[in-house]
Order: structure tokens, then C-alpha cells, then sequence
């Protein structure tokens, strides 16, 4: 169950967060492939789920009264890679190891390779599809335990997602909260030019889902919609996380064509020179 | 001669293939509460109706949207409960393919896709609902097994087994009624196939050594024993085996069969490319090169039709099986 928020634990998430950012910026020039702005983008988010709304247990990742957290845009797994290793999942050393053969962080996650992984995804639009018979079964075995299910506004194009949302909204489904990143970009550019999604609110609300509206940086505001989200009953809650692709490095923020791509050697060095100074900040502020 | 478990009415005692699934899923969800159904909009024409009645708590239907559900039970499958879905084989495993090889299959869930109305003799519905490629899309994903019940009492003991086993399988069901070709004696375990017909059964006459193995899936083995029976008049020996576990195929039984007989012939309601025959010829190429043909869809999607005027168009009767035995043979 969640805790009430102190100032120590947001700057705690905080400092998560542009830790994962790092991390994310070195797999990636290691791997020298991968999707840079949505794991830079979602690292907010992530921090906030592992470090204060999931409850769950590094230790014992099997545990049985868990919460489930299916990251259904498997593409931005290293943000998810790295959070996982900061929360005690895996030693963070393995990072490195990011796309390389013998590893157990596949470029795409895979359940079972890596300890934390619920989901095989990469693939899109199967996630929620996957968060519902996860959250079906909990209903069916009385278990009180939530699942959470991380989505990006691009894959809002698959049919096969909107089977999902329909489904939830028939099933009632209130043991699940959808997160979208909504960034605004895919690979080939802007959204709403590639294929315009918007109203995304009132497509949601037309589907019979309870929408929450946040920014996607402020963790005090993630936690808060996570927390309401608990309190809907009737309904499958989906909260919209507004957020900047490759937010943290400016020269790849609100850029589509970091959606796919990694930084070069010149490019991460940039990058991590000015993802430096904010640890500097955060720790000063500490 | 014909193995003493095989109905002795068959040629009067018909019975759709579902039907034996549909029997099965109510036994075994009576005893394990872990089992699950989902349906996309064709509950009772894939016989989960009844489940549905009996157990409304573990049924869902997710409308028309196959993707959906095999999202949706590759999320159960692997919290504990035993999904099956179920639907037409043309939309699941076909229209879903790519959600059953990533979220069920490579994901390792444990999930049951049974695929109805398979093969051309699903009939009038015509080639858009008749699935000839199925054992072909299912049989080449890792991690996935397959599996072709040949009558209703055959379905509901391959359905006991699926749900009892552990991992994704897929298992093909017939919409016609088909002769009832098994008894409730028949043995049956998965990945054993068995001889249903062996010309050479207690005699030593040399005449009655089996020169082919007519090796069949699916309702189509009636037309194997016709053919059988044909050729024996001709003195021409044979042995009819039932491969209903595809995959993983029975090895040791078909390099024994290569050793007794030195011929093959599969016959399948489905595409030539992929299917039972292909799996046989894989095995053969490698372990013991041995001449074969193959009576199948040669290639072609079928049209509307009843099922045995089908088979009759398409080259699936027993008439076709005897000749493609008498092709092979001259190969030996």
C-alpha cells in the first residue's frame, strides 16, 4: 500500500530518475542501438513506480502478493532494465550488457530472461490485453495486489489495443491502471501527423474509462493519480502522463528522430555532461 | 486388418469433432478451477456454451477480437489459470498469429488455442472461414505444440491431455460430423501415434506385408481405411497411422514404419506445404530418406461445398489415396 509522500522521498525519486537517465544514455552508447527519447522520457515515471507506488520485493521478484508492472512499449525497456538493477533486481554492473549476446537484458524484454520482467512485449498494442487476464486472474483468485500497465501514445494505433480497452471497460477491470506516455512522437514523426489520436481524453472517456491527466515529470503528481486511481471502482482508470521525449538531454528533447536511435560517442559524452551537472544539483539539494 | 479398439459402426455413427472438445472442457472444469474459457463471438458453433452456463465466473467473451484474446490469455496463462481459447482456426490461430507467437508462445504461457472449422471440409462456409494453413503457422513457432484429433471421442481425450499438460498447445477441430472412428478403448497419448490398421496382423502370408504406411490426421483417416481396404483386395499391404500429436511427431514410430514398409503416403485437410506430410518428410530426409506422396490441398484454397464433395473435388477421397500408394510403390 502506498505510503504518504515526504519531501525525502521525491528527491529521492528524483535522483532515481536521472540516474536511470544516465544509465540509459551509457547501454545505449554501449549497445550503439535502441530507442533513446521515450526511455529518457518515461524515466519519471519509473522512478515513482519502483521507489514509492509498487509495492514489491528485489529479493523475491516471484513474490506472490506483488504488484504487476507490464511495460507493454517494450521498446523503452532500458529505462526499465535500469530501474530494475537501481531497485536491487540485478547488479547494475550487467547494464552494460545491454543487446549483446548471452545477455539477460534482450533488446526487447523478455519474461523469464530477466529477474522483474512480467511480460514479453515489444511488439505493440498486446500489453493491456496481457494487464487484463493478468488483473482477471487476480480478480478470480480474490488477491488484492494491483497491475499497472505502461503504454505509449504510438501504439494507440493498433487495433489489437483498442480490443483490450474495450474488454476493460466490459470486465470492469478496477485492479488496473493504464499509464500512457503521451510524447506526442513515433518513429516516423509527430503523431498527430502520422495518425491523429487526439482527443485521446475523450476517446477514453467515450470507451468508458475514468481519465486522470498529469504531467509526466512530477512525480508528486504520478503518485497523486496512482492514489485516485485506487479510490475508482467502477471503472478501468487510465492516466495520460504528458511528457518530453528524451527529456533530461536537451538536444534530444521533443525530437522524433531520437524516437529509434542511440547516441553516438560525441553525442553521449553531450548527454551525460549535462546529466552530470543535474546529479550535482539533486545530491547539492540533498 | 483393423485394430480391435476402432468402432465397429463407424461407417453408421457420426459426430462432430468439437463436440468431443466441448464434452471435455465441462470434465475438466469440474475438476480444476484454474480452467478458464474465452471466446470471440462464436460460443456455442465452437461448443463452449455450455462451460459458459456451467461456470459464467471463468467464462469471457471478448467479442469479436481474436487479437484480444489471445492477449488477454497469454496474461492469465501465466497468473496460474489454464486458458483456452476458442474460435475458428482461419481467425485463431490466423488472424492472431502474431500476438500468440509473442505473448503466448515466447512469452511461455500457458495457454490452449483450439482451432475450429479447419480444413475445406468446414464446407459451405467456402475457402475464407476453411483453415489449410494452420498446422503449417503453428507447428513452425518454438514452444508451441500441435495436435489433430481424428473423431469426437479422439477430441475430448486429446482435449483431457492438452488441459492436463503444461504450455502453449494448439489443437485443430473439425466442424462436420465425421465418422466416429475410436472407441473410448482406443489408447491415446500425446505425442504416440498409433497404427489403426495393419495389413500384416496375424498372419505371416507374404501378400499382406505393408508396402505403404498411409500415415493420416484428422477425420480423413476414414478415407485411409477405405483406401486400406481397396488396396488389400488388390494384394497390396498396408499399415494406417493416426498422428494426431503433430508436434512433437512421433519419431521413433515413423522411422519404424519407414523400416517395415519403405513407403509413405500422409494425407491431411490442409495445405501440402507445412503440414503432417512435410513434418514426416523432415524427419525422413535426415534419419532415413524413404519415397513418399503426399494427398493434401495441393496448393490451392478450397470454395463452398459439402465436405465430402470437397474431398471428392480436391483430390482427398480414399480413390486419391489408393493411387498416390500405387505412385509411391513404383518409387520403391
Amino acid at each position: 500500500m502506498t505510503q504518504e509522500i515526504t519531501e525525502e522521498k521525491l528527491k529521492l525519486i528524483e535522483s532515481v530518475a536521472t540516474e536511470i537517465r544516465i544509465a540509459v544514455i551509457k547501454m545505449l552508447g554501449i549497445a550503439g542501438s535502441g530507442h533513446s527519447a521515450g526511455s529518457l522520457g518515461m524515466a519519471d515515471v519509473f522512478a515513482s513506480l519502483y521507489f514509492h507506488i509498487l509495492n514489491h520485493n528485489p529479493k523475491n521478484p516471484l513474490w506472490e502478493d506483488r504488484d504487476r508492472l507490464i511495460l507493454s512499449n517494450g521498446h523503452i525497456c532500458p529505462a526499465q532494465y535500469a530501474v530494475l538493477s537501481l531497485a536491487g533486481y540485478f547488479p547494475v554492473e550487467e547494464l552494460s550488457s545491454l543487446r549483446q549476446i548471452n545477455s539477460r537484458l534482450q533488446g526487447h524484454p523478455h519474461r523469464g530472461s530477466l529477474p522483474g520482467i512480467e511480460t514479453t512485449s515489444g511488439p505493440l498494442g498486446s500489453g493491456l490485453g496481457q494487464a487484463i487476464g493478468i488483473a482477471l486472474a487476480g480478480k478470480l483468485d480474490n488477491k488484492q495486489w494491483r497491475v499497472y500497465c505502461l503504454l505509449s501514445d504510438g501504439e494507440h494505433n493498433e487495433g489489437n489495443h483498442w480490443e483490450a480497452v474495450m474488454f476493460a471497460n466490459k470486465m470492469k477491470i478496477n485492479n488496473l491502471v493504464a499509464i500512457v506516455d503521451r510524447n506526442y512522437i513515433q518513429i516516423d514523426g509527430r503523431t498527430e501527423d502520422i495518425m491523429p489520436l487526439e482527443s485521446l481524453r475523450d476517446k477514453y472517456i467515450t470507451f468508458g474509462w475514468h481519465v486522470l491527466e498529469i504531467d509526466g515529470h512530477n512525480p508528486y503528481e504520478i503518485i497523486g493519480a496512482t492514489n485516485e486511481a485506487r479510490a475508482i471502482y467502477e471503472k478501468s482508470t487510465v492516466i495520460i502522463t504528458h511528457t518530453t521525449p528524451g527529456k533530461g538531454v536537451s538536444f534530444m528533447e521533443n525530437n522524433y528522430l531520437w524516437h529509434g536511435k542511440a547516441p553516438n560517442e560525441k553525442e553521449e559524452k553531450l548527454a551525460l555532461e549535462e546529466l552530470n551537472k543535474k546529479t550535482k544539483f539533486t545530491e547539492g539539494k540533498n | 486388418m483393423l485394430k480391435d479398439f476402432i468402432n465397429k459402426n463407424k461407417d453408421k455413427e457420426m459426430s462432430a469433432v468439437r463436440n468431443g472438445f466441448g464434452e471435455a472442457i465441462i470434465e475438466e472444469g469440474e475438476k480444476n478451477k484454474d480452467i478458464v474459457v474465452i471466446t470471440a463471438d462464436v460460443t456455442e458453433s465452437t461448443r463452449c456454451d455450455k462451460f459458459a452456463e456451467k461456470f459464467p465466473e471463468r467464462f469471457f467473451n471478448v467479442g469479436v477480437a481474436e487479437q484480444g484474446m489471445a492477449s488477454v490469455a497469454a496474461g492469465l496463462g501465466i497468473s496460474g489459470k489454464i486458458p483456452f481459447i476458442s474460435s475458428y482456426a482461419v481467425f485463431s490461430p490466423g488472424r492472431n498469429w502474431e500476438q500468440i507467437r509473442t505473448t503466448i508462445a515466447y512469452n511461455n504461457s500457458n495457454v490452449k488455442i483450439a482451432g475450429h472449422h479447419a480444413g475445406i471440409m468446414t464446407g459451405p462456409d467456402g475457402a475464407t472461414h476453411q483453415a489449410i494453413e494452420d498446422i503449417a503457422t503453428m507447428r513452425v513457432m518454438p514452444n508451441m505444440k500441435v495436435i489433430v484429433p481424428c473423431d469426437a471421442i479422439e477430441a475430448k481425450k486429446a482435449t483431457i491431455a492438452v488441459a492436463q499438460m503444461w504450455g502453449p498447445i494448439y489443437i485443430r477441430l473439425a466442424r462436420e460430423k465425421t465418422p466416429i472412428i475410436t472407441t473410448d478403448s482406443a489408447p491415446f497419448t500425446l505425442g504416440k501415434a498409433e497404427t489403426f490398421w495393419d495389413s500384416s496382423d496375424g498372419t505371416k502370408e507374404k501378400a499382406k506385408m505393408p508396402q505403404v504406411c498411409i500415415a493420416a490426421c484428422g477425420p480423413l483417416i476414414a478415407n485411409a481405411f477405405t483406401a486400406a481396404e481397396i488396396l488389400e483386395e488388390e494384394d497390396i499391404g498396408s499399415v494406417v497411422l493416426n498422428i494426431h500429436t503433430i508436434k512433437p511427431l512421433d519419431e521413433q514410430k515413423i522411422l519404424e514404419m519407414a523400416k517395415k514398409c519403405g513407403a509413405f503416403v500422409s494425407v491431411e485437410d490442409h495445405n501440402i506445404i507445412g503440414g503432417l506430410g512435410s513434418a514426416i518428410a523432415e524427419i525422413l530426409a535426415v534419419k532415413k530418406p524413404t519415397p513418399m506422396e503426399f494427398v493434401g490441398m495441393q496448393d490451392i484454397f478450397g470454395e463452398s461445398g459439402n465436405s465430402w464433395e470437397l474431398v471428392e473435388k480436391y483430390g482427398l477421397s480414399a480413390k486419391d489415396i489408393v493411387q498416390a500408394v500405387k505412385r509411391v510403390i513404383k518409387r520403391k
